[in-house]
């Protein structure tokens, strides 16, 4: 039978209805990713394989097509430089003159907090290692404010790193991958960051929204912010250490109270990647939950039972293991970091570093405070 | 009009298009400043998504905007699939109107390739709104829609060199 025998032979289907055909499969693809995508958990095994080869695919290739335009910026900074060197140095005498006074300030300052931290005997925070990387890409929509940095998981970046420039905090690790992260800005319409008022104190949820300052939720108290205020992080929740500046308040057009980035004071070309892990992550969690014998001593009252066993010797001493979680390895990293392979650590805090200090101290204190 | 057709290759209609908007999307994504200002963020993949369903149906051309729509989500870091549905929409849309808007002059089909890339970013606004539970910002919305909008010569260049390749759609 040939083929214009054939009774299914006349029937064509059109074009059109193939095409649209096409275009229902595609939403469906489309809408089935969307709806499996959980990016907003902001979790390492969310990030998935696909982003991470794209990452690092990507990292190298925007790298080398920035390279060019990074030269010619430094080109074009060292020329103005080179023509407004006059100015620059009025400018930098008058600043130096104002610091003066400031650095006298701070000496004291800082003698008096020394003696305040020994007497109370305040454990400081350890000094947070950092790597240094290179903004390669950058995606400013009002969906989507991420950044990639080319330091990835060979130099110790996790997600949930914060990540800061020379002026403040820019976002954090959301995805990492060989050679490249992935970097959150605080921007983005999915990033929450725990911050606080300086003056006040007050503590608020910096919410971005894919425009430039992002805003501050949840804000509690009688007048707990005005123009001009210094907002930094919190720390509340371990996600970010305390004390890291994000910018300043603005009251918004819309009415709702803003930050101005203090990141946003110069590019985000450089950013310095904080291998910050908070407290929670440093402890044995297994340990710390494992229900185990309470420490007896000899005045508590045993009332009708019988006298209580000898206690084992680990019993006696399980506070020690979770209020100086520092002056022992903590138990979920296997392989401390070599302080060689990460970028030289801030100046350490003039008192009781309990990583590089292990001594114990020379007399329990009297008021112990928790750990920032 | 073009006095010379170009033939409908799907490689020349489809898969250059689709490089060329992948290839401005980096380069427009360079971290740089000018005088303080960083560069725009256009939505250089609306000007194929449009040109292609104006040009003619095609069971292809949805699968490359679904390419296109993944490839700036994967890139710029936002929720798998946002973008691959806001195109895809656009794209239906003006499938569905092709008969209407062809043969238009050109400033009625900028209006209507305004009117498409509203159209996408009101899929991209509400399906954030749905997934985030939080508005996004309409100033940056604003933006970055006039500065795709700026982008239809592109689209009018590809309508124009492919519009007669098929005459059976013309």
């Amino acid at each position: 039978m040939s083929f214009r025998d054939n009774p299914l032979g006349e029937i064509r289907v059109p074009l059109v209805w193939t095409a649209a055909v096409a275009l229902i499969v595609a939403v469906i693809v489309a809408v089935t990713l969307l709806l499996g995508d959980r990016r907003e958990t902001l979790r390492t095994e969310a990030y998935g394989v696909t982003r991470e080869v794209s990452d690092a695919v990507s990292a190298p290739v925007s790298g080398v097509v920035s390279a060019p335009v990074h030269w010619m910026g430094a080109l074009s900074q060292g020329i103005s430089q080179y023509f407004f060197a006059v100015s620059e140095n009025r400018r930098l005498r008058a600043e130096l003159e104002e610091v003066a006074d400031l650095r006298q300030e701070v000496t004291r300052l800082q003698d008096i907090n020394a003696r305040y931290v020994d007497l109370l005997g305040l454990r400081t925070d350890p000094p947070i290692p950092m790597v240094s990387a290179r903004v390669v890409s950058d995606s400013r929509g009002p969906f989507a404010n991420t950044r990639l940095a080319n330091a990835g998981r060979e130099r110790q970046v996790q997600v949930g790193n914060p990540v800061m420039t020379e002026y403040g905090l820019v976002g954090r690790v959301v995805g990492v991958t060989r050679g490249a992260s992935r970097i959150l800005m605080l921007t983005d319409i999915a990033s929450r960051t725990p911050v606080m008022v300086d003056r006040t104190n007050a503590r608020a949820i910096l919410a971005g929204d894919g425009g430039p300052n992002p805003k501050l939720e949840y804000l509690r108290g009688h007048d707990p912010v005005k123009a001009g205020d210094r907002i930094v992080t919190s720390g509340d929740g371990g996600l970010m250490p305390r004390g890291l500046p994000v910018g300043v308040a603005v009251k918004g057009i819309d009415g709702a109270w803003r930050v101005v980035l203090a990141s946003e004071a110069g590019a985000i070309d450089f950013v310095r990647i904080l291998l910050f892990e908070d407290f929670s992550q440093l402890v044995d969690q297994d340990e710390l939950n494992t229900p185990g014998e309470p420490p007896v001593s000899g005045d508590l009252p045993s009332v009708g039972v019988s006298a209580p066993p000898p206690p084992p010797a680990a019993a006696t001493t399980p506070p020690a293991d979770v209020r100086a979680p520092a002056t022992r390895p903590p138990a979920r990293t296997p392989t401390p970091k070599a302080p060689a392979a990460k970028a030289p650590p801030r100046p350490a805090p003039a008192q009781s570093d309990p990583v590089q200090s292990p001594a114990p101290d020379p007399a329990p204190p009297a008021i112990e405070e928790p750990v920032f | 009009m073009s006095l010379m057709a170009t033939r409908l290759d799907p490689w020349r209609w489809l898969g250059a298009p689709i490089l060329q908007c992948m290839v401005a999307t980096l380069l427009f994504s360079l971290p740089v400043r000018f005088f303080g200002w960083g560069l725009p963020e256009p939505i250089f993949c609306m000007a194929p998504a449009f040109a292609w369903a104006m040009i003619r149906p095609s069971i292809a051309a949805p699968f490359g905007v679904l390419i296109m729509g993944l490839f700036l989500d994967i890139f710029w870091g936002g929720p798998m699939g946002l973008w691959a549905l806001s195109l895809l929409t656009a794209y239906g849309v003006v499938l569905a109107a092709r008969n209407m808007m062809v043969g238009q002059s050109r400033s009625m089909m900028w209006m209507w390739f305004a009117a498409a890339c509203a159209m996408a970013q009101t899929v991209g606004f509400l399906v954030t709104q749905l997934d985030v539970r939080s508005t996004p910002n309409l100033l940056a919305m604003f933006w970055q829609f006039l500065a795709t909008i700026l982008l239809y010569p592109f689209a009018h260049r590809l309508i124009d060199r492919f519009d007669d390749a098929d005459v059976r759609f013309r």
